[in-house]
C-alpha cells in the first residue's frame, strides 16, 4: 500500500465521517464545524488529484468564506428551541430509503471499471496557469456572466436584508 | 401604395393626373368618420364640415375623372396584393370603368346633396356628430362596393354597407321601433348575403379566381346546371340588398331612420348596390336570367299595389322604391344592364329628391308623417311643393323628365323580350302614377285637416331647399339626350319604337284616376275601399308578409332552436363538457393531495425521482 | 492502486449522504449544509474525471461551481434570515403556508 493509497483512504473516510456528523448532530453549530472539516478533507482529495489551485480555492472560499457566513447566520438566529427537536421517524426512514437506493445503484455501476476515454493530451496540470488559461480563452463569456451573477447576487442580498422588506 | 409612385397621365391640356385620386375618393370618407369618432365628437359644426368635405372632395374628383374619361383618358389603378393563401390570391383593386364612374358620380353627387340637407334636418339632434360619422362610414362602404375589383372585396364592403345601414336605421336607438327596424334590416340582409357567399365560393371552386377581370374567360368551364345555381345564389345577395321579393320586408321598416338616411340608403345608393352588383357581374348570371326577371317583375307590381294603401308619407315612397328596384332587376334579368343602370341613375335623382321633399314636409309639420293630417301645404311650402311635384312627375315617367327615358327603355326592352313582363311593367307604371298622384293630392292640396299643424307650418331653410333644387334639376335633365346609356355603352343600340309615346298613356291614366278620387277638399280612401272590398284589406296589410315571416320564425325556427337547445344542454353541455370538466376537476383534487407544503416530502420525492431516472438511464 | 472508481465511489457516497440529510433534517440551515455536500460531491467527481481523462475543462467547471455556490450561499442565507424575521422559525415543518 503506497503512501498515496493511505492518504486517499484517510481523506475519504474522514470526509465521509464528517458528512455523517453534519447530518446527525443536533446542534447546528456542530454541523457547521463538521462541514468545515469535510471541506478541508475534500481539499486533501483535490490535492491527491493534483488540482492544487482548486484545493486552495476550496479552502479559501468554502472552508473560509462560506462557512463563516453559515456560522454568522446561526449566531444571528440563535436557534435554541429548534436544536432539541428529534428526527421524525418518517423523514428518517424516507432519507435512508433514498440514500440506500442511491448507494445500491452506485454499487451496481461501479462493479465494472468506468472506462476512460483518454484524450490526446499527455498530462494535465492542476496549477493556476492550467486552470485559469481556459477561463480567458474558451470560457471568456461564462466567466464574465459569472461575474455579473455575483454582482446581482450581492445586490439581491443587500435588498433581502433590508429590515422593512415586505 | 399607389400614391407613392404617382403614375401620371398626360392628357394634353394642362398637366397630369395622379392615379391615386380614386384612392382618395374611397378613403376620404373613412378618414372623416375616424376623425369625427375619435376627435371631434364635441364640435358638431366641425364634424359635419369634415363629413361634407370628404364627400365633396369625392364628388369633385369623380367629376374630374368623368371629364377625363370623356376625353378618352381612363384611370388605371394598380391593385394591391392583400392575401396569398396557397394558390388563392386576393387583391384590393380599383375598377374605374364607365359603370363604376357613373355609380361614383351618383353616390358622391346625390350623397353630397343629402349630406348638406342633413345639416338642416338634423339640426339640434343630440347625436349630430355620430350621425355624420355614420354617414361617412356608409359612404366609404358604398364607394368600396362601387370600386371593387373582385368578389372578396365586394363582399367585404357589402357587409360594411350592411353594418353602417344598421347603425343609421337604428340611429334613434332609444326608440324601440327604430332599434327593431335596424335589427330586422341587418338580419334579412344576412339571409341574402349568405346565399351570395355560397355563390361566390361555388364560383371560386369552379374557376379558381375571384377577380372580375379574369372571370369571364373562365366561365365556359362551368357546367350549365351549376352556372344557374351560381347565378341564383349570387342574385340572393342582390335580393337582400335591393329588397326584392321575398326579402323586401326590411325596407319599409327601415323608414324608422332619419329621412336623409332614407334618401341616401334606401333610395339612392345602398338598395341600388344590388342592381349595380348584378350589372358588374352580369357575366356570371346568364343561367338565372329568367328567375331574376320574374323576381323583379313580381316585386315591381306587388310593391306598387301595396303603395296605394299606405298612410305614411315615407312608407309610400319606400314601397315605390321597391317597385322601381323591381324594374331595374327586371331589366337586368332581360339582359339589359344599360337600361337598368340608366334607371338606377335617374331613380337615384328623383327618389332622393322625393325623400328629401318628404323630409322637408315632415319638418314643416314638426315630425308629422301621417298624410291624412296634412293637406293644402302647397301655399305654405312652395319650394318643397314644386320640387316634390317634379320628383313625382319624373317618377311616374312623364315626358320630358328623366324618368320617362329610363322607364321607356326598360319597357321597350321588356316588349321585345318578354310580353307578360311588359304587361306587368305597364301595370306598374299606371299604379306608380296613381299612388304618387294620391300622395301629392292628399299632402299638398285640399283643405288642411290639422289646423294647428298647418298654422305652424313653414318652409325649410335654404340649406335644405338648395339640395332639393339641385336634385330637381338633375331629375329633369338626367335623361336628356340619352347621354347616360351612351356613356355606359357607346356602341349599344337604344331600343326605339314608333309607338313609344303611347307609354305616356299609363301614367296619364294613373294621374287621372288619382285625381278623380282624391282631387277634393276632403279626400278619403272610402270609394277605393268600397270598390276593392277584401282586396283592400290584403293590400293595406302588405299581403301579410310580416305576419307570415313572424309565423315561420315563431314555429319553424323556434322548433329547430328548441331541439338544438335540448341537444346543446343535455348532450354537449352535460355529457361532453360536463364529463370533461368533471374528470379534470376530480383529477385535480386528487393530485392536490400531493402538495403537502412540507419541504421534506418534496425532497424525498425529488430524491426518489433522481434515483429512478438513474436506474432507467444508467443501471438498467 | 487507486482508480477512478474509487473516487467516484467516495463522490457517490457523499452525494447519498447529502440527499439523506436533505430529507431527514428539519432545520433549514442544516438542509442547506447538506446541499453544499451534494455540490462538493459533484465537484469531486468532476475533478476525478478531469484527472483521469486528462482534460482540464472539468477543473474549469469546478471553478464555476465554486463561484456560483458562493453566490448561492449568500442569497440563500439572506432568504433564510428574511424568513426568520417573518416567521420566527427555520423549522421546515412549521413553514407550510404553501399548503392548501
Amino acid at each position: 500500500m503506497s503512501s498515496y493509497d493511505i492518504l486517499f483512504w484517510f481523506f475519504s473516510l474522514a470526509m465521509l465521517l464528517s458528512g455523517v456528523l453534519v447530518i446527525a448532530s443536533r446542534n447546528p453549530v456542530t454541523s457547521a464545524i463538521c462541514l468545515v472539516a469535510l471541506f478541508v478533507f475534500m481539499a486533501g482529495l483535490f490535492v491527491l488529484l493534483e488540482a492544487f489551485f482548486l484545493a486552495a480555492i476550496q479552502i479559501l472560499v468554502y472552508a473560509g468564506a462560506v462557512m463563516v457566513l453559515f456560522l454568522f447566520v446561526i449566531m444571528l438566529l440563535d436557534l435554541k428551541a429548534s436544536q432539541r427537536r428529534r428526527f421524525g421517524w418518517l423523514a428518517a426512514v424516507g432519507g435512508l430509503v433514498v440514500a440506500g437506493a442511491l448507494v445500491w445503484e452506485l454499487g451496481i455501476i461501479l462493479q465494472t471499471p468506468v472506462t476512460v476515454a483518454v484524450s490526446g493530451q499527455t498530462e494535465v496540470g492542476g496549477g493556476l496557469e492550467a486552470v485559469v488559461k481556459p477561463l480567458f480563452a474558451n470560457y471568456m463569456l461564462p466567466f464574465q456572466v459569472t461575474a455579473l451573477l455575483l454582482l446581482v447576487a450581492m445586490i439581491g442580498v443587500v435588498l433581502l436584508s433590508k429590515k422593512d422588506l415586505q | 401604395m399607389n400614391c407613392l409612385n404617382v403614375n401620371t397621365v398626360d392628357w394634353g391640356m394642362n398637366g397630369t393626373v395622379p392615379v391615386c385620386s380614386v384612392w382618395i375618393i374611397l378613403f376620404a370618407p373613412l378618414v372623416a368618420a375616424g376623425l369625427i369618432t375619435v376627435f371631434t365628437q364635441r364640435w358638431k359644426g366641425l364634424s359635419a364640415a369634415l363629413s361634407i368635405a370628404a364627400i365633396a372632395l369625392g364628388f369633385v374628383l369623380s367629376l374630374r375623372m368623368f371629364f377625363l374619361a370623356h376625353h378618352g383618358i381612363w384611370h388605371q389603378a394598380h391593385p394591391i396584393q392583400w392575401l396569398a393563401i396557397g394558390n388563392v390570391w386576393i387583391e384590393i383593386g380599383m375598377v374605374t370603368d364607365s359603370l363604376a364612374l357613373l355609380m361614383l358620380l351618383v353616390v358622391t353627387g346625390v350623397g353630397l346633396a343629402i349630406h348638406v340637407y342633413s345639416l338642416g334636418y338634423m339640426k339640434g339632434d343630440p347625436g349630430f356628430s355620430r350621425f355624420f360619422a355614420c354617414m361617412s362610414l356608409f359612404t366609404f362602404s358604398m364607394l368600396g362596393i362601387v370600386l371593387s375589383s373582385n368578389f372578396i372585396q365586394i363582399f367585404i364592403f357589402w357587409e360594411l354597407v350592411g353594418v353602417s345601414s344598421y347603425l343609421l336605421i337604428g340611429y334613434w336607438f332609444e326608440r324601440p321601433s327604430a332599434a327593431e327596424a335596424g335589427k330586422k334590416a341587418f338580419l334579412v340582409n344576412r339571409i341574402g348575403d349568405f346565399g351570395m357567399m355560397l355563390g361566390v365560393l361555388l364560383l371560386w371552386q369552379h374557376t379558381g379566381t375571384f377577380n372580375f377581370a379574369e372571370l369571364p374567360a373562365k366561365m365556359a368551364a362551368i357546367p350549365p346546371g351549376t352556372l344557374g345555381l351560381i347565378g341564383a345564389l349570387i342574385f340572393c345577395g342582390a335580393i337582400g340588398k335591393s329588397a326584392q321579393f321575398p326579402l323586401h320586408v326590411w325596407l319599409p321598416d327601415a323608414m324608422e331612420g332619419p329621412t336623409p338616411v332614407s334618401a341616401l340608403i334606401h333610395a339612392a345608393t345602398m338598395v341600388a348596390a344590388g342592381v349595380y352588383m348584378l350589372c358588374r357581374v352580369a357575366f356570371v348570371i346568364p343561367g338565372a336570367l329568367t328567375l331574376i326577371a320574374w323576381i323583379g317583375g313580381i316585386t315591381a307590381l306587388m310593391a306598387a299595389t301595396i303603395a296605394i294603401a299606405q298612410n305614411d308619407i315615407k312608407r309610400i315612397l319606400a314601397y315605390s322604391t321597391l317597385s322601381q328596384l323591381g324594374y331595374m332587376v327586371m331589366a337586368v334579368g332581360l339582359g339589359g344592364t344599360t337600361p337598368a343602370m340608366f334607371h338606377l341613375t335617374t331613380h337615384a335623382f328623383f327618389k332622393a329628391l322625393l325623400f328629401l321633399g318628404a323630409g322637408s314636409v315632415i319638418m314643416a309639420l314638426h315630425h308629422e308623417q301621417d298624410i291624412w293630417k296634412m293637406g293644402g301645404l302647397w301655399k305654405k311650402t312652395p319650394i318643397t311643393f314644386g320640387t316634390f311635384l317634379i320628383g313625382t312627375l319624373a317618377l311616374a315617367g312623364v315626358w320630358p323628365l328623366s324618368g320617362f327615358y329610363s322607364k321607356d327603355e326598360i319597357l321597350l326592352l321588356a316588349f321585345g323580350e318578354n310580353k307578360p313582363l311588359f304587361v306587368v311593367g305597364v301595370a306598374t307604371a299606371l299604379l306608380t302614377a296613381y299612388y304618387m298622384g294620391r300622395e301629392c293630392f292628399i299632402v299638398f292640396f285640399g283643405k288642411p285637416r290639422d289646423h294647428h299643424a298647418y298654422d305652424h307650418a313653414h318652409e325649410s331653410p335654404a340649406v335644405m331647399t338648395l339640395p332639393l333644387v339641385f336634385l330637381a334639376i338633375l331629375s329633369v335633365i338626367g335623361g336628356w339626350g340619352g347621354y347616360v346609356p351612351h356613356f355606359l355603352d357607346p356602341h349599344g343600340e337604344v331600343p326605339h319604337a314608333a309607338w313609344g309615346w303611347l307609354l305616356l298613356v299609363p301614367p296619364a291614366l294613373g294621374f287621372l284616376l288619382a285625381g278623380m278620387i282624391y282631387w277634393k277638399p276632403v279626400p278619403s280612401d272610402a270609394p277605393v275601399k268600397a270598390a276593392l272590398g277584401p282586396v283592400w284589406t290584403w293590400v293595406e296589410n302588405k299581403y301579410y308578409f310580416d305576419e307570415l315571416y313572424a309565423w315561420i320564425v315563431k314555429y319553424v325556427q323556434g322548433t329547430i332552436a328548441a331541439a338544438c337547445e335540448l341537444f346543446d344542454r343535455w348532450v354537449l353541455q352535460r355529457l361532453g363538457i360536463g364529463s370533461l370538466a368533471g374528470t379534470t376537476s376530480v383529477a385535480g383534487k386528487t393530485l392536490r393531495l400531493l402538495q403537502t407544503g412540507n419541504i421534506q416530502s418534496y425532497a424525498f420525492l425529488f430524491g426518489l425521482g433522481v434515483t429512478l431516472i438513474i436506474y432507467y438511464v444508467v443501471v438498467k | 492502486m487507486i482508480t477512478l472508481n474509487h473516487y467516484l465511489m467516495v463522490s457517490g457516497l457523499l452525494f447519498a449522504l447529502g440527499i439523506a440529510g436533505l430529507v431527514m433534517r428539519r432545520n433549514l440551515l442544516v438542509i442547506f449544509m447538506a446541499l453544499e455536500m451534494n455540490l462538493n460531491a459533484a465537484n469531486l467527481a468532476l475533478i476525478a474525471f478531469s484527472k483521469f481523462n486528462k482534460i482540464v475543462d472539468g477543473q474549469v467547471l469546478v471553478f464555476f461551481v465554486i463561484a456560483i455556490a458562493a453566490a448561492e450561499v449568500a442569497v440563500g442565507l439572506a432568504i433564510i434570515v428574511a424568513l426568520y424575521r417573518q416567521k420566527q422559525t427555520v423549522t421546515v415543518t412549521e413553514l407550510n403556508s404553501l399548503r392548501l
